[in-house]
């Protein structure tokens, strides 16, 4: 009842309770920082997509919970692969009001284009997941049943053969990139300017595959319209025990998607070390956690500050080595 | 069609229980004031109102989320005609012929004209919903990139094909909007286009109502200090029952093309790809195409305004579909919504219409009720909203030329949109002295990113073969009716011809 109250009182009285907080924060901790005005959640793909239900249901439990005096405002920049997104973040260096929900191409876009952006120098606030992907198909092909069926398949068909993604250099391409090295065929990359997107032009057969998150796929997986063929994974995820991994078929491809906090290069201590706290608490609550085990995500540990700066480094290198090997041209398609 | 019945019914009954029908009459109010605000765009003001929707049960809250999104609609109506600036992007066709109406005094008669083809618009499209929005979601699967290129083909053709206007003018202005347009990444490759050297302000490209609030508000009121060299203008509006009465009648003037503009911004709002613009945009060409006086559209004709009022509120309701069954919201306030749809745990997909009917009926059902609701608080704010103009010109022009700055400052918050703004503004107002049409301008730069993109992903799939939008069924009907609507002036020109030689 009492936190009902204080809504309300928010709500109607924004100013007073941005008073009260203000005295309350000054009676705990004394250099305590919190948000002065709306936060806003930067997500560097469109729509619909993984990133973007992400954000929306962190912007959600942070209002439920109450856990910030200000609002958090998802704002979608898809543009160039997240490069748009990137930009933002470089030119908004010592914002205390801006966050940034990564995916990969946090790591690639600065390794294929040169936009002038290092995300080294970008604050690290939390890792939320990581997510994971499955190779799709419309359940029309009835002729693919596995993976050996489906490699046969596009070898047949080759360039007419048209797989949807999110973008020239975002994760699903990279992924492509190096199915295509592996099992030697080449295909023709068609970006969207999201997973949703992606989502309906497989439902729709406007293209022939993707490489698509859980998350964007499992409610036309669950209504039949879509089959998994094979996870990119160490394990077998709990959400698809019957589909085999890469791995137990005797291909080692496996690859992870990190879903990550980060502020833009400068940010204050005080205000890196409160968006640390909420992400903490969020990445605990019973929600995020039932989230992820329904949309596939593995959740195990939360890597905050410095150990997720430590991390984002090995995955740079492991991105660039990756990214040699298949060609930056096989990504970007050109 | 029982069972539909049944269904509706009951979205009904429970859209009028106490607590969602509060917050309906509630959203519709706040949704009409932040859709009529230009500075507080509908993606702010719903992000913050978004605490409310704890408090009440998930039906009601995102009852309440739509109703705002629907009264926003309404909204953006209201300060295209009495300020000249568009609220909302939706809300720029409204400005054509709604802000030329005000100017001579008619600002009741177009303020009425847009709150009756708002209703006729959602009431339209929300029939059309509950009717057939399982085979409309299959139809809309069909739309691939081709479809969608097709689509922007015959969107454009609706602004070339317009009798009247100078036809080479014409396809500079849209040449210049397809340009302006081009500005910002490459949506295949990630590279920066046009970005005049390093400027990042340009990497998200030309927002599309920094060049709308630009060209109708700072543009317009340059061109009238120059007409009226300062005067002091008080626009004489009357309101009174017997003229409500009046405008009223006007309907049967524009209940045609109001139909028309519903029934296609309902079907454009369900394609994912493009949304409520494009929908009123090619409404009012349509209007215009198919008028009997053509001419007369952009200098203050009513069906100018209900054509495209019709059209995006239709098209607000359509954009509903492809979020429940798609996942896939059609504008940034929609998106809130799927994120307020995540956080109860009602998963949009295909499967939400069987395994939620109580959600997606009680829905459907509160659109009903906030179609009606919205219209009578409309109406009854009406001789409020027109008192505006009876403002001497001395406050009306620093409240215009400030609501302008703030609704340039706030999608992105940067002093370059601001500047860029100001720009436009001094380009418009240099076209209009020039005689140069800016709406096909506007149209371009809505239309040209998401033609771009379609037909840049065709013809990958299609490895750079042309045919491909004449091969697929749905694309060549929209290739042909497009070539129809740009050859149909020419042909009505020539039969006029005939028809005059002959008597």
């Amino acid at each position: 009842m009492s936190t009902i109250f204080n809504k309300s009182g928010k709500l109607m009285l924004s100013a007073v309770l941005a008073v009260a907080t203000a005295f309350g924060v000054a009676g705990t901790a004394q250099a305590e920082w919190s948000p002065k005005k709306p936060v806003e959640l930067i997500i560097m793909a469109g729509t619909g997509g993984g990133a973007d239900q992400i954000a929306r249901l962190l912007q959600g439990l942070i209002e439920k919970k109450n856990l910030s005096p200000r609002p958090f405002i998802p704002i979608n920049k898809p543009g160039g692969s997240g490069a748009e997104a990137l930009r933002y973040l470089q030119d908004k260096s010592g914002d205390d009001h801006t966050v940034l929900v990564t995916l990969n191409s946090f790591y690639t876009t600065p390794i294929i284009q040169d936009i002038g952006v290092d995300v080294t120098t970008f604050t690290p606030i939390g890792r939320m997941a990581l997510d994971n992907f499955l190779l799709w198909v419309n359940t029309d092909m009835s002729d693919i049943t596995d993976l050996d069926s489906y490699v046969a398949t596009v070898k047949a068909k080759g360039k007419e053969w048209k797989v949807g993604g999110t973008g020239s250099g975002q994760e699903d391409s990279i992924l492509t990139a190096m199915m295509e090295a592996y099992f030697g065929y080449e295909v023709t990359y068609i970006p969207f300017p999201g997973g949703g997107t992606v989502a309906k032009n497989l439902v729709g057969n406007h293209i022939d595959s993707t490489v698509n998150n859980p998350a964007e796929q499992n409610e036309f997986y669950r209504a039949g319209n879509t089959k998994p063929l094979v996870q990119f994974t160490a394990e077998r995820l709990p959400a698809y025990p019957d589909i085999p991994t890469a791995k137990e078929l005797g291909h080692p491809i496996e690859y992870y998607m990190q879903r990550s906090i980060n502020g833009p290069p400068g940010m204050s201590k005080e205000a890196q070390m409160w968006y640390i706290d909420l992400f903490e608490t969020l990445f605990n609550s019973e929600e995020w956690q039932t989230f992820c085990v329904e949309d596939g995500l593995a959740c195990e540990s939360f890597l905050k500050g410095d150990e997720l700066g430590a991390y984002h480094q090995t995955e740079i290198a492991k991105h660039k080595d990756l990214i040699e090997k298949v060609g930056a041209a096989a990504i970007t398609g050109e | 069609m029982e069972s539909i019945v049944a269904l509706l019914v009951s979205g009904i009954l429970e859209a009028m229980q106490p607590t969602n029908f509060i917050m309906i009459v509630l959203g519709c109010t706040i949704g009409l004031l932040v859709g009529a605000m230009p500075g507080l765009g509908s993606v702010n003001g719903v992000a913050i109102l978004l605490p409310i929707t704890f408090l009440v049960p998930p039906t009601a809250a995102i009852i309440f989320l739509a109703a705002i999104y629907y009264g926003a609609m309404y909204g953006g109506a209201i300060s295209s005609i009495t300020l000249g600036i568009p609220g909302a992007s939706t809300a720029v066709a409204t400005v054509f012929d709604g802000r030329p109406l005000a100017q001579s005094g008619k600002a009741d008669r177009a303020l009425i004209a847009a709150a009756i083809a708002s209703f006729i618009g959602g009431t339209i499209s929300v029939i059309l919903f509950t009717l057939f929005a399982p085979p409309l979601a299959a139809f809309a699967l069909k739309f691939g990139p081709p479809e969608e290129f097709a689509l922007m083909v015959l969107a454009f053709a609706t602004f070339i094909g317009l009798g009247g206007d100078d036809i080479p003018k014409t396809i500079f202005s849209i040449l210049i909007g397809l340009v302006l347009a081009a500005i910002g990444l490459d949506i295949i490759s990630g590279q920066p286009r046009l970005i005049f050297g390093d400027i990042s302000g340009f990497l998200h490209g030309i927002n599309f109502l920094v060049l709308a609030i630009g060209i109708y508000g700072i543009g317009e009121m340059l061109w009238t200090l120059e007409t009226t060299k300062g005067d002091v203008t008080v626009h004489k509006v009357r309101m009174s029952a017997r003229s409500l009465m009046n405008n009223l009648r006007d309907i049967r003037q524009y209940i045609g093309t109001t139909t028309l503009g519903s029934v296609i911004g309902y079907f454009v709002g369900t394609l994912p790809a493009a949304g409520a613009t494009p929908a009123s945009l090619m409404a009012y060409g349509l209007a215009k195409t198919f008028s009997r006086d053509p001419d007369s559209f952009g200098k203050g004709n009513v069906s100018g305004v209900a054509a495209p009022e019709a059209g995006n509120n239709a098209a607000s309701t359509g954009s509903m579909l492809p979020m429940i069954t798609l996942g896939i919201p059609g504008s940034p306030t929609t998106a809130i919504l799927l994120g307020g749809m995540i956080i109860w745990g009602l998963r949009p997909g295909p499967l939400l219409f069987s395994e939620h009917p109580d959600f997606v009926w009680g829905l459907i059902g509160s659109l009903y009720i906030a179609n009606l609701v919205t219209v009578l608080i409309n109406l009854a704010f009406i001789p409020v909203f027109v008192k505006v103009l009876t403002l001497p010109f001395t406050i009306l022009a620093p409240t215009i030329y400030i609501l302008c700055v703030v609704g340039g400052y706030a999608p992105t918050q940067t002093m370059h949109d601001v500047w860029l703004m100001f720009l436009f503004g001094i380009v418009g107002y240099l076209l209009r002295k020039l005689n140069y049409p800016v709406a096909p301008a506007v149209l371009a730069i809505v239309l040209g990113p998401l033609a771009e993109r379609s037909l840049r992903q065709s013809l990958l799939a299609s490895q750079g073969e042309m045919s491909i939008f004449v091969e697929r069924p749905i694309s060549a009907v929209c290739m042909f009716l497009a070539l129809a609507l740009v050859s149909y002036p020419v042909i009505r020109k020539f039969l006029n011809k005939r028809r005059s030689n002959g008597g």
